[in-house]
């Protein structure tokens, strides 16, 4: 009963056809009316926001079975971006699991007029993304390799089809495009009313005009929400609030930090052309002219993604603010050449209205989902980087399997609000880095590419002695890290001429690096791992961590585990080094992106116990990973202590002293598998062990190295890293790592029985190396991620991550091979004969080379190459 | 300073020094050796330093004048010889000489008229932007044109006139004294005073620079990165999101003539009292003099208006070694330096004053008059450089600082903002000119100082009535003080202050720097009573209107190169452009895509030109130096007038500092009513 009158109300507004009748819609719903209805006392789930996020959230969930659910809005349904948004749903995506939300909001609209009987508006126009120069191309043929692959019909065609499908571009300066037929537009409120008008029927209790004020907590769990209009008890709370999420997280008592910003946007509306454009009309992106087009009621609706955005809301704005937006023509100039330049006949087109909505981008271009990591029940799905259309259905699908079943089914590690932590919410930050993120939509995505706003925030303390010998940044999780050397003597591009697809110029660095790596010593600056200590009075550390990892834990004191932090399915919920300092006490390493993810998962599962500390120590040390042969030689003279295998086995961990610093954790593993050392330095010890690592490894040919050298290092060994190449949805059993589980290690794990079951039924994906055979590294396409593997000419899965082998001097690529059945598509069991009987291929932008599976690192093909004769004498030279 | 002083050489030397140098390097040389022309052969009433006569028809009108001085008829027979040597036709080159003649006459005749040379009309600036075996082939378009007209002139002529040089200091020692803006006659002794450490091969290396065969041009960036390279700004802070201050800011800049730059910029805000301080400060013979003024005088000023609770506080702070209380917040651009050798030395002639305005205080009158205020100031900062020279420092840097800083000099126009009191106190010719906005929106100027020198009759007046009668005719010499400065009031220059007695006392017991020095024997012709010279200002008030939109604080730089009334236009419409740019709304019209377009590229044209400038004092100044006839910026002449070598710089202009203070209309309005 509620929703009707709601939806009524909407409808009668929308009858207007949105944009011009906002202001005069508003008066239409009588206040005393919204106000004399009673919110519920209670709710199994509390949804915030009534925009295509929370409905969105609020169908699935429903069709889920979940019926007690009350979904609030603070104004009226479906205003706030979705009422703005400019209705083009495009599947093309660089991240596979963004293809996947778009994809399935695609099919999820297409059929939503039939289920609810709303007009949605929903027209499968098809999309054209344009490209002016090679560079777009070969990025818009990655797309459609990948696009391809999982389904979503899309051909690269040229400028002459374009002009085919679209009366009115110009393509004279094209080099070529990528056409997806099946991307529409659609109204994104209309969907949004739709969507509501479906959770409505299953149960959902929608109210307007009713604002949260903040969620209660109790214990890090979600207990209720505080409105303008009461209280509701609840045990879920989802954060839908689009631009205003940031500020209704930071409002609870343990403020939730969901970093994402607005900026303005602008698009045009004309009045329609004089012979009206069809309704079919493809809808044109040309990110070159960092503008998109589409038809709309006959004229074209166009907008962009100018290199200068305005960000706005800085300080925080209440919803009304949102409406009055100023038009600035001046500032939609350069996109309205840029209009112009492309269809030059729309000249005469008499011009309607440019419309100003706000919309909220995130620090990394991704959008946010999930559950917060300080409190539980509290889940987020906001800052789509306007996108929200093409990803609300997928979203809120995924984000409503992981409420009722506690994980999504697709791996979303990519969107997780755990990625963040509370060094990104600085409104400066966010502020400074929008401003780069709402340009770089449209402009060309390369590898390796970094943010240039908002560093170095958190550094390790030998930053400027790094920077002073010519270290280029790269960042994670806010972390300097150095990513190589530039020498004195060589000169690199350009930050904007270094963009390319092909052989980057740091290759000859790297290069040195490496073979520095291979044949004497390295260091490079590694603080930036994650680093926790887990101790305890008695035995609780031992027991809840052989509760929570796969390996046995119960190790002689100093010795170093490879484990894994499983989630039920006996997926990587993280991949870590644990080091036993004694019998009560750990030392754990996990990657940098780890740190918020990590805890929250420690601290969901550990139990309230006193005698039970875990400890964030990755702030307390600086670590230095000493790689290389000669690691031994430097250690030793530093230390007095012999450092041999025989003394220091592989994987042990022994405090001692280095130069004149005493108490340094020293590990014998490099992340690698390379000979060499940790060092974890207490930080106040850094520079004074730097610089006498650097004095004393002189005569050894001591050089910094990057994490480009290691990447490579580590990937020619076949080293996963989480993140990369693992996530929640791989198990150990499924990239070869059946040595670091312990299934009879006499006590039950987190993923035991899943992975007892997988080990007796077979694994459905394998993890695999791939060399690339016929791959001319100078002059081909480099491997990146996310390139298709075929298998004998099938689809057979996707590469995680790549690299060049300095060793192999092959580019090696790491991915996972799934079996998929040839008559039925269903995934079948992996086994080492499959993948060995293959022959392979990996697809560059459309190009296959061919590629050899290896299941193990080959060990033969690292032995030297080079002879004792083969000494050059460059070798004498200090490094 | 660097260029007087070789030129000197060159003119004591003769023509020896000439000949062995090269056919392409003797034109540059040619200009500072050949004899001088005197200017003084037009009645200067005429040619008003400070009324710019605008010379419509480009060089053609300012080349009658210059034609009769000529005199070097040798040299420019000898350089004809040479060339004609060289297998050239004479006619080619005299074009070029005419090219050369052109552009220093046009020097000349620039400060002349109050204007500068029409660069359009010069091809280029010939020493660097083209060699000698270049010419014939590329003739620039310019000298083409004029090529006729100078071979119908006698070559020696021509070549007369292009000795004549635009110098700050002095040009040539000669019974021709040169005139104009010039702040010093010659001395050869004073130049060697000023900046003893170079030594002649300087001039050899400028005179390479100045012949070779490259043309330059600056690109857009490179003339911004020059022009912005000293600009500052300065907003003052709202606080709750006002601002109740009536200064809504200032912008500041500086392009440097001479090098280094003898000119500084000081801007403040009081902290123990209200208001703002800005000041501009010319020097001369150096930048010591104008360096110490820039970093004390607001000092004083501010230690003069405090009152007297205050002053024993502070007193008692440093009795008693506390943490004194703050008394200015300085707004200072990185290059603004305050010499740290020096800082302990002045704090402790500050004290002294202070110590004797608590002693003198009555405790009677808490009014302070801030006219009077900035009087004393002045004279008692003048005062103290005079005592600190005459006293010395065992500190032998410090010794020889405090001398050159008495024996340099510098002028001083301050400006002191409170609410909608502004006090401008000016030593010297720099100026404050005062932006209003008039209803119908047009700008006009109101000067709020008054230039002290040669142009003012009460000025004249005021020194003839100071000394005997007898001095009359020799006090104010071809419109200089005793022949010599320009300025009537400077601080330093104690050379015009002290007894004949006090100079040589102090010299001989001074340094041996100061001794070895030619200098040291110079004394100042007709020198009979003085003090001559003071430092006392003269103090305007202005109650400030909510149509007094902005005050421009200069040295005598910009106005000799723009008039005020241009100066008050381009800054009124640049602050206007910058605030008042309507956006565009489509509303109910029936707009197209094409017609909004065009609109949109014409707005952004339009914009692009002052908004190129984020300061007013950069936009001043590039129009200041880069406005060609039609009173736009030209980037060529821009271009040129930016990659002139330091020797040529000083010959086209001076050291240019400007500050632009903005009033806040609001808050001057409020004021206006509340009464």
């Amino acid at each position: 009963v509620m929703f009707s009158r709601v939806l009524s109300v909407a409808r009668r507004q929308r009858t207007g056809r949105g944009w011009q009748n906002w202001s005069s819609g508003r008066s239409g719903v009588s206040a005393a009316e919204a106000h004399s209805v009673a919110l519920p006392a209670e709710a199994q789930v509390v949804i915030c926001g009534g925009g295509i996020m929370g409905t969105s959230v609020a169908y699935h969930l429903s069709k889920m079975g979940w019926k007690d659910i009350v979904l609030l809005e603070q104004g009226r349904l479906a205003a706030g971006s979705t009422r703005f948004c400019a209705g083009i749903l495009s599947t093309a995506r660089h991240l596979t699991i963004e293809q996947k939300m778009a994809d399935y909001s695609n099919k999820l609209y297409h059929q939503l007029e039939h289920e609810t009987g709303i007009q949605t508006g929903y027209i499968r126009t098809g999309s054209i993304f344009l490209a002016q120069t090679q560079d777009r191309l070969i990025s818009l043929k990655r797309i459609n390799s990948r696009l391809n692959v999982i389904g979503i019909p899309s051909e690269i065609i040229s400028p002459k089809k374009v002009a085919e499908l679209h009366p009115l571009l110009n393509v004279h300066d094209l080099v070529g495009a990528m056409h997806v037929p099946e991307d529409a537009v659609v109204s994104s409120a209309d969907v949004a009313l739709a969507l509501a008008s479906a959770a409505s029927q299953n149960g959902v209790q929608i109210y307007d005009r009713t604002s949260v004020l903040h969620v209660m907590v109790k214990k890090g769990q979600v207990t209720g929400v505080e409105t303008d209009k009461g209280q509701i008890e609840c045990q879920y709370f989802v954060n839908c609030a689009g631009q205003w999420a940031y500020e209704l997280g930071l409002s609870n008592e343990e403020p939730v930090s969901i970093p994402l910003h607005a900026c303005e946007h602008f698009y045009l509306l004309t009045r329609p052309w004089e012979t009206p454009l069809q309704s079919n009309t493809p809808t044109i992106v040309d990110a070159d002219g960092r503008i998109y087009i589409r038809n709309w009621q006959g004229g074209i609706l166009s907008g962009g993604f100018e290199k200068n955005p305005k960000p706005i809301f800085t300080e925080g704005k209440n919803q009304l603010e949102i409406q009055n937006l100023q038009e600035d023509w001046d500032h939609f100039e350069p996109l309205l050449s840029s209009l112009l330049r492309r269809m030059p006949e729309l000249e005469t087109l008499e011009i309607m209205k440019l419309v100003n909505c706000p919309e909220t981008f995130t620090p990394d271009m991704r959008c946010i989902m999930g559950e917060s990591p300080a409190v539980q029940g509290y889940f987020v799905l906001a800052g789509m980087n306007s996108a929200g259309l093409s990803f609300g259905g997928g979203a809120g699908r995924y984000l409503a399997e992981w409420m009722v079943h506690g994980y999504p089914s697709e791996s979303i590690w990519e969107l997780d609000l755990k990625r963040f932590g509370a060094l990104q919410s600085s409104r400066t930050f966010l502020r400074h880095r929008v401003m780069e993120v709402m340009p770089l939509l449209y402009d060309l995505k390369v590898p390796r590419w970094d943010f240039q706003t908002g560093r170095q925030l958190r550094t390790s303390p030998l930053y400027d002695r790094l920077d002073a010998q010519g270290a280029r940044w790269m960042e994670k999780h806010g972390f300097e890290r150095p990513k190589y050397f530039v020498p004195p003597d060589k000169d690199l591009l350009a930050l904007e001429q270094s963009k390319t697809f092909y052989k980057p110029d740091w290759f000859d660095i790297v290069e040195s690096e490496v073979k520095c790596c291979k044949e004497a010593v390295c260091v490079i600056d590694m603080s930036s791992f994650t680093k926790f200590e887990i101790t305890s009075t008695g035995d609780q550390a031992l027991e809840i961590l052989q509760y929570l990892f796969s390996n046995d834990l119960d190790v002689p004191v100093g010795h170093i585990v490879h484990t894994g932090m499983l989630n039920e399915g006996g997926g990587y919920e993280n991949d870590c080094s644990i080091a036993r300092l004694s019998k009560r006490s750990f030392f754990m390493i996990s990657p940098t992106d780890q740190q918020v993810h990590c805890w929250a998962w420690l601290k969901k599962h550990m139990p309230e116990d006193s005698n039970l500390l875990l400890e964030d120590v990755t702030w307390k040390y600086t670590a230095l990973n000493l790689i290389g042969p000669r690691a031994v030689d430097v250690l030793s003279e530093l230390s007095y202590a012999p450092m041999t295998p025989d003394h220091f086995p592989s994987l042990f961990c022994k405090e001692m002293s280095v130069g004149y610093a005493n108490g340094i954790r020293v590990m014998s593993m490099t992340h690698t598998g390379e000979p060499g050392f940790m060092l974890y330095i207490p930080i106040e010890y850094a520079l004074h062990v730097y610089n006498e690592v650097m004095s004393v490894g002189q005569k050894y040919g001591i050089r910094n190295a990057g994490y480009y050298a290691l990447r490579s290092l580590r990937i020619e060994k076949f080293f996963a890293f989480w993140g990369q190449d693992l996530n929640t949805l791989t198990t150990p059993l499924e990239c070869g790592r059946e040595s670091r589980v312990k299934l009879d290690k006499g006590m039950d794990f987190i993923g035991r029985d899943a992975l007892v079951q997988q080990k007796q039924n077979g694994v459905y994906k394998r993890l695999t190396m791939f060399i690339l055979d016929d791959h001319d590294t100078d002059l081909d396409l480099w491997p990146w991620w996310g390139e298709p593997i075929y298998r004998n000419g099938q689809y057979a899965g996707k590469t995680t991550s790549s690299a060049y082998s300095y060793t192999l001097e092959r580019h090696v690529c790491l991915g996972f091979v799934h079996n998929f059945s040839e008559d039925t598509g269903e995934e079948q069991v992996v086994t080492a004969d499959f993948i060995n009987r293959g022959e392979y291929e990996i697809d560059i932008a459309g190009h296959r080379f061919q590629a050899k599976a290896k299941l193990y690192p080959v060990a033969s093909l690292f032995t030297h190459k080079r002879r004792k004769d083969d000494v050059e004498l460059s070798d004498l030279h200090g490094k | 300073m660097r260029a007087s002083r070789t030129n000197e050489r060159l003119a004591r030397n003769g023509r020896d020094c000439l000949t062995p140098m090269t056919s392409q390097s003797w034109l540059a040389a040619r200009c500072f050796s050949a004899p001088p022309f005197s200017t003084r052969a037009w009645p200067s009433s005429l040619l008003p330093a400070h009324s710019p006569v605008r010379s419509q028809s480009g060089g053609g009108k300012c080349f009658g004048p210059d034609v009769r001085a000529g005199q070097g008829g040798g040299p420019a027979g000898q350089g004809v010889g040479q060339l004609g040597a060289r297998g050239r036709t004479p006619g080619s080159y005299a074009g070029r000489l005419g090219g050369r003649a052109w552009w220093c006459r046009s020097c000349s005749g620039r400060f002349l008229v109050g204007k500068k040379q029409p660069l359009s009309c010069v091809p280029g600036i010939p020493v660097r932007s083209s060699s000698l075996p270049l010419f014939s082939d590329a003739m620039p378009a310019p000298t083409q044109l004029f090529f006729p007209l100078i071979r119908n002139c006698e070559l020696s002529r021509v070549y007369g006139t292009a000795c004549y040089c635009h110098h700050k200091h002095l040009c040539c020692p000669s019974p021709y004294v040169p005139q104009s803006r010039l702040r010093y006659a010659p001395h050869p002794a004073y130049a060697t005073f000023c900046r003893p450490k170079e030594s002649w091969w300087q001039y050899t290396q400028g005179r390479r620079y100045a012949s070779t065969p490259q043309r330059f041009y600056l690109t857009p960036p490179q003339v911004n990165s020059i022009l912005k390279a000293n600009e500052y700004s300065f907003k003052v802070p709202e606080f709750d999101g006002k601002n109740v201050s009536s200064v809504l800011g200032f912008d500041s800049n500086q392009l440097p003539a001479n090098a280094p730059i003898e000119d500084r910029r000081s801007a403040a805000t009081c902290l123990q009292t209200r208001g703002m301080l800005l000041g501009v400060f010319d020097g001369h013979a150096g930048c010591a003099c104008s360096q110490a003024v820039s970093e004390r005088l607001f000092y004083y000023i501010a230690v003069s208006l405090l009152p007297h609770e205050t002053l024993l506080e502070i007193e008692n702070a440093v009795e008693s070694g506390r943490a004194l209380l703050p008394i200015l917040q300085w707004h200072k651009h990185p290059n603004d330096y305050f010499s740290k050798e020096a800082s302990k030395l002045y704090f402790n002639s500050l004290r002294t004053y202070w110590q004797e305005l608590i002693d003198l205080n009555t405790g009677e009158s808490t009014d302070i008059d801030v006219k009077e205020a900035l009087i004393n100031a002045f004279k008692r900062l003048d005062n103290d450089i005079s005592l600190e020279a005459q006293v010395g420092d065992p500190n032998s840097f410090l010794n020889y600082l405090v001398l050159r800083v008495a024996f340099s000099g510098a002028t001083a126009c301050v400006a002191h903002v409170d609410g909608v009191d502004l006090h401008v106190a000016n030593t010297g010719d720099s100026r404050a000119m005062l932006g209003v906005q008039e209803e119908d929106g047009s700008w006009s100027a109101v000067t709020l100082s008054n230039d002290h020198n040669a142009q003012n009759e009460r000025e004249l007046e005021r020194l003839k009535l100071e000394h005997p009668k007898n001095e009359a005719k020799s006090v104010v010499k071809q419109d200089r003080l005793l022949g010599l400065l320009m300025p009537f009031r400077a601080f330093g220059d104690v050379k015009f202050k002290w007894s004949i007695d006090l100079q040589k006392r102090v010299i001989e017991s001074g340094p041996d720097q100061l001794n070895d020095n030619e200098y040291t024997k110079f004394i100042p012709p007709n020198y009979y009573t003085p003090p001559y010279l003071t430092a006392e200002p003269e103090v305007t008030y202005h109650r400030l209107r909510p149509q007094d939109k902005f005050l421009v604080l200069a040295t005598d730089g910009l106005w000799e190169t723009m008039h005020r009334q241009d100066v008050v236009r381009i800054v009124g419409e640049y602050l206007t452009g910058m605030h008042h740019q309507q956006p565009i709304a489509v509303g109910g019209y029936k707009v197209t895509l094409g017609q909004m377009h065009g609109l949109l590229t014409e707005r952004r044209a339009k914009m692009s030109s002052v908004f190129e400038d984020q300061n007013a004092a950069t936009h001043l100044i590039r129009h200041a130096v880069g406005n060609n006839e039609f009173g736009t910026v030209d980037h060529e002449r821009l271009s040129k007038m930016l990659s002139l070598p330091e020797e040529l710089a000083r010959m086209y202009r001076d050291d240019i500092t400007i500050i632009v203070v903005q009033f806040n209309s609001h808050v001057v309005g409020a004021y206006q009513n509340q009464e």
